[in-house]
């Protein structure tokens, strides 16, 4: 007599496939507890809480920072272009914060240095009819917005440092904008042009259908943890 | 045996160009997935506008090779190779330990073939329905998303150390991997390694009139003009 085998390869293909949906029903709970209990050594595996790396052109624009210039125009009273040094002189701001991307990873705890957005403004002046903010990237496209009052907040910056190092390209570097209580795509990488305006103009991610107020919980039908208060 | 080396037939036309087409898909998936998932490559490919869309268009196609061949009438000896993937004998549970491998009479796959298979054939079916999940994300709450991304995440890990490993496996046992390419195995290699698939297929071709169905192996060395060796009953290995 011929073994004809018991069916479990059925058994192991089916069983992948429940393991599976499960881990559809319950991953995000799951890799929430992973997150919390893994060493970041192990940030290679798929925890969800690592950056991924995102472009809106074809390549990561570099530029060293003896060639970077950050200008203010618009309706202000000064407008100015700064170097990468000048922007380096100015007095720090330090922020740890959660990084939220709306497409689903959060980074824990990121740790960036830069300049406040409001000292900026100061310096330059803004003129009663100023309402909004046209943020312009050296990428040549990616482009963003925030009101007036959302740029006046403490945990907005002009970022030049991420975890103690210059910012690199990769991450948006020399600088670039990081608005703490929003997802990541308010936070313009490679920004080199800040203009005030009279209304909001919606930026580059908002064309592609996010939100133009992009409160982290609050925005793009997400319910996230606020990243900041 | 002859010094000649006698040609057994393992797989046939189609399941060699099903199994291509899956390897072709499954590496352009597992490269241009890993140039979205891990920082290091997205930064250096950085296209990530066009690696996501050869990701999805790849993804789409991925069943198909399968599909077909399980379909097609001309798929017979595919469609018994899986139902023999799904079969696990006692002989099979001995090979898994070094002290009774040697005495396991293997049929036409070990058992780590079969699992391979059905782990590479339930990954088409986790990754399709999940990586779908996360293209046409619209309609799924964000706790749904995030599991779809989870499952993606790890499959994908997984699916990298079992075809590291398959093609390692495969590599170290050339006339297998050859196989694969041409068709046929020596037929010592048949004896030798897979004496009950072996059996099997020699006691076939001394029946005179072949059912459908059950003699796919032998019909297809006919195909292909190879496999003309008779054995006597008597030389048979496997005495069960």
């Amino acid at each position: 007599m011929t073994d004809a085998g018991s069916p479990i390869g059925r058994r192991v293909f089916l069983g992948l496939i429940g393991a599976g949906a499960a881990g559809v029903l319950v991953g995000s709970r799951v890799q929430d507890f992973l997150a919390s209990h893994t060493p970041k050594a192990l940030s290679l595996l798929p925890l969800g809480d690592h950056f991924r790396f995102y472009t809106v052109t074809d390549g990561f624009p570099k530029r060293a920072p003896q060639d970077y210039r950050l200008t203010v125009k618009g309706l202000v009273e000064r407008p100015f272009t700064m170097t990468y040094d000048e922007l380096r002189a100015m007095p720090p701001t330090m922020l740890t914060k959660d990084f939220q991307c709306v497409t689903g990873w959060r980074v824990p705890g990121v740790h960036w240095t830069g300049v406040k957005l409001g000292d900026l403004l100061d310096k330059a002046g803004v003129q009663t009819a100023g309402k909004a903010l046209r943020f312009t990237s050296f990428d040549g496209t990616y482009t963003e917005s925030l009101t007036l009052a959302q740029a006046r907040r403490n945990d907005v910056i002009v970022a030049y440092d991420l975890e103690g190092k210059p910012l690199s390209s990769d991450h948006g570097g020399p600088a670039r904008l990081y608005v703490a209580p929003m997802y990541g795509y308010k936070s313009c990488k490679w920004l080199d042009g800040i203009e005030v305006v009279d209304h909001v103009i919606p930026g580059f991610w908002e064309n592609e259908g996010y939100d133009v107020d992009g409160w982290v919980g609050l925005s793009n039908g997400r319910d996230d943890q606020p990243t900041s208060s | 045996m002859s010094a000649k080396t006698q040609r057994f037939p393992r797989f046939d036309r189609l399941e060699r160009v099903v199994h291509w087409c899956n390897a072709t898909l499954f590496l352009i998936l597992l490269f241009t997935g890993a140039s979205l998932y891990a920082g290091p490559l997205s930064t250096i490919v950085a296209h990530r506008h066009a690696v996501k869309t050869i990701h999805v268009y790849a993804g789409l196609l991925l069943p198909l090779p399968l599909l077909l061949g399980l379909l097609l009438p001309a798929g017979r000896q595919l469609r018994r190779d899986v139902g023999r993937f799904n079969r696990w004998t006692l002989d099979d549970r001995r090979w898994w330990s070094r002290r009774t491998r040697a005495s396991a009479q293997l049929g036409k796959f070990n058992p780590g073939q079969k699992l391979n298979a059905v782990f590479v054939g339930a990954s088409i079916v986790l990754m399709l329905a999940t990586g779908s999940i996360m293209r046409w994300f619209e309609p799924f709450p964000n706790s749904i998303r995030t599991g779809a991304t989870f499952v993606h995440d790890w499959v994908f890990i997984v699916l990298i150390f079992v075809i590291v490993g398959h093609i390692m496996f495969a590599f170290a046992d050339f006339d297998s991997l050859r196989s694969m390419v041409r068709g046929w195995v020596p037929e010592q290699w048949a004896r030798r390694e897979r004496p009950r698939w072996w059996a099997e297929v020699v006691a076939a071709r001394s029946e005179p009139e072949p059912s459908d169905g059950a003699t796919g192996d032998v019909e297809a060395g006919r195909d292909e003009g190879v496999g003309k060796a008779r054995v006597g009953a008597g030389e048979m290995p496997v005495g069960d």
